[in-house]
């Protein structure tokens, strides 16, 4: 995609700025095309039959939305085909398609971070921040609706718990990922057992990452027993959804680094590892900070691997290696499936899109900081 | 620097480098024993399942028939996924390579990215809480008017909680790998291609059908099918969104049920045979996924001197 492209469209020589439909006569180059006011005009056309149309089965946004779109389209493409061939008349189907696509794909998104802010922001407060569930029964959230008193519970113990499984799975998939990449791209050299890796550790980006609680669960339960339910259960599974995302950041990046800052290092004598750890990886580490941000971000809201694998609390646990702990996705999944008064649901799906705030932001935030790491650290690439 | 010169010159340092390339091999090495321990350790916790009593199986007819309606399921959510997310993704993909401003390519990309941010539980809940509810007009429009398709048969859902919408869930949520993917390999279309199409007096969609197109197929393909594997394992959104029920052909009545919702909802409550029930449908799961990946990882690697993939 350049500007050149665009400029060499034929069907581009009517829209040049300042230049009168009078001159569209005595312009060879614009004969047969549509006026400038042609894509306009149709878009006014359009909303005003859409409107019509919408009214016709009970107006609402949503319709008038669908209708003017499908018309606009239609009729473009018709019109275009009369005037300027049948040719053209694909041409701007597609470019209105395209463009249609493009916003029908901003819709969910637009609509989910809509709904969150709408229905999360009511529910956030200290109370909500620093209490647990523990001792929230159906009665509290009873009293609450009846006779309108805030909401008593709140996400405390799922936003710890949270931060410790992501912390514990941080720690078990960085140092493997990072090894791992290290492998890959200084010792590996693209053998056999290098290639390998690399296609296994692809195919591993596509576990389901139900089955990776699934094999957690698995795992602890041949060796503690089948009731082995902690939050260290959890960071394992999470760890086999980090690392693959891991080793691919970490070994991009260390590619990048400029085989003459390694070649220098072994010309002064300084032996492979510490030319490693000295040299490439302090080179790269803006990148492979950036990439584990991400991964973090992958892995913090995942659901289906903390539900098989650390189980639900209400109360405050902060040991990973024992008891079962509650994270913010399943404290979501758990209040809008199971509420907490079956008779007043609204309390506990308050709660969970108030969570579900929590947990946006916390995404966003790693996100937003694994660019600004990129951006601000970047390595100078030598190239 | 190898030599034995050099090598020789100095002990010091030597038992450093022993460790940090063992523990580099190592890591690699572990990476392949976990993805055969998922496999293992799913079959050994499996394993019960396969030679108890047919009888003592939920359905009571075997692990067979417990586990072909939800595959099926599986399989009808992530077709509908796909036929919504494949046209819809390519043609974003194809607006921020060779329609947006060039200056806004790179945010609008951010944007579509920012879907894949998003965690799958909170698709769940607003497939739960929005989408549902909002649906249903549709469905009653469809079962009035199309109800004679067996895949539209009325009456309709009245909570809007049907495997169509589980779908279109689904589809949001695989659009921006398939979007991502096949943006990059439109950007490697040769200029040239382009240029050649463009100076005979293409439009730019004939630009685009006749050299962008063919260019990316393989890379196309690939993308459709990680966002198959994606649909396929994605637990949370189905979850929270279907509500559960026996195999039927109607899309907009609730019913059906997937491996990773299965799994998910009745998980917490299992024990013993119940349990390795529902590990071994997360071991159908896992092959079902592998075979699709590997497929895809396959194209990748055939098309990739050319195509830059990966």
């Amino acid at each position: 995609m350049n500007a050149v492209t665009a400029n060499k469209l034929p069907n581009d020589s009517r829209q040049q700025p300042g230049k009168p439909p009078v001159a569209r006569k005595r312009n060879s180059l614009s004969k047969g095309l549509l006026p400038r006011w042609a894509a306009p005009g149709i878009a006014v056309g359009s909303l005003i039959l859409g409107a019509a149309a919408s009214t016709l089965g009970g107006f609402s946004v949503a319709s008038f939305a669908i209708y003017a779109a499908v018309i606009f389209v239609v009729a473009s493409a018709i019109i275009t085909t009369l005037v300027e061939g049948p040719r053209r008349g694909r041409n701007a189907l597609a470019t209105h398609l395209v463009y249609a696509a493009f916003l029908l794909a901003l819709i969910p998104l637009a609509s989910v971070l809509f709904t969150v802010l709408q229905k999360g922001l009511p529910g956030i407060n200290t109370h909500f921040l620093f209490h647990s569930m523990n001792g929230i029964t159906g009665a509290a959230d009873n009293a609450s609706v009846e006779d309108g008193t805030p909401v008593l519970g709140g996400a405390y113990h799922a936003v710890l718990g949270t931060l410790l499984i992501t912390l514990w799975s941080t720690l078990i998939s960085v140092p493997v990922g990072m090894l791992t990449a290290i492998y890959l791209v200084e010792y590996g050299k693209n053998g056999p057992l290098a290639r390998g890796i690399t296609f296994f550790v692809d195919v591993m980006t596509g576990i389901p990452s139900i089955v990776a609680g699934l094999f957690a669960t698995a795992l602890f339960a041949v060796i503690m027993g089948p009731t082995a339910r902690m939050g260290i259960v959890a960071a394992v599974a999470l760890s086999v959804l980090m690392i693959p995302t891991v080793v691919r950041s970490t070994e991009e990046m260390l590619k990048i680094v400029p085989n003459e800052l390694r070649e220098a290092a072994y010309a002064l004598g300084v032996r492979k590892w510490r030319t490693i750890a000295k040299v490439v990886i302090p080179t790269a580490i803006s990148g492979i900070a950036s990439g584990v941000t991400l991964a973090i971000a992958r892995v913090i809201g995942e659901t289906a691997p903390i539900l098989v694998t650390a189980g639900l609390a209400n109360n405050i646990n902060v040991n990973v290696f024992g008891n079962w702990m509650a994270t913010l996705p399943t404290f979501i999944y758990y209040q809008i499936l199971t509420p907490t008064s079956p008779t007043n649901v609204d309390p506990s799906i308050q709660r969970a899109w108030a969570a579900a705030l929590l947990l946006i932001a916390m995404v966003m935030v790693l996100n937003l900081g694994a660019r600004l790491i990129a951006g601000l650290f970047a390595p100078k690439k030598g190239r | 620097m190898t030599t034995n010169a050099l090598r020789r010159s100095g002990s010091k340092g030597q038992a450093g480098d022993k460790i940090f390339s063992g523990a580099a091999l190592g890591a690699g090495i572990l990476i392949l024993v976990t993805l055969l321990a998922v496999a293992v350790f799913l079959l050994i916790q499996a394993l019960p399942t396969f030679t108890a009593d047919p009888t003592l199986v939920s359905g009571g007819e075997g692990f067979f028939s417990y586990i072909y309606p939800i595959v099926i399921g599986t399989v009808i959510a992530a077709a509908i996924a796909l036929l919504i997310a494949t046209p819809v993704g390519i043609a974003v993909a194809l607006f921020i390579s060779h329609y947006a401003p060039r200056r806004l390519a790179a945010g609008l990309g951010y944007v579509i990215d920012l879907l894949a941010a998003i965690p799958s539980v909170i698709y769940g809940a607003w497939g739960y809480l929005v989408l549902a509810p909002a649906l249903v007009p549709s469905f009653q429009w469809l079962a009035e008017n199309l109800g004679f398709i067996p895949l539209f048969e009325g009456p309709a859902s009245q909570t809007g909680k049907t495997i169509l919408t589980a779908g279109i869930v689904l589809a949001v949520m695989v659009l921006p790998i398939i979007t991502s993917l096949s943006r990059e390999i439109f950007l490697q279309t040769p200029k040239l291609h382009e240029e050649a199409a463009l100076a005979l007096g293409a439009t730019r969609w004939e630009m685009i059908t006749m050299s962008v197109l063919p260019f990316a197929r393989p890379g196309i393909i690939s993308a459709v099918m990680l966002g198959l594997g994606r649909a396929l394992g994605e637990t949370m959104a189905v979850a929270l969104v279907l509500s559960t029920g026996s195999l039927i052909p109607s899309l907009i009545k609730s019913g059906n049920q997937t491996i990773a919702a299965e799994i998910a909802l009745n998980f917490p409550e299992a024990f013993g045979l119940r349990l390795s029930e529902l590990i071994a449908a997360g071991l159908v799961l896992f092959v079902i996924t592998l075979v699709v990946n590997l497929i895809a990882r396959a194209i990748i690697a055939r098309h990739k001197e050319f195509s830059g993939a990966n």
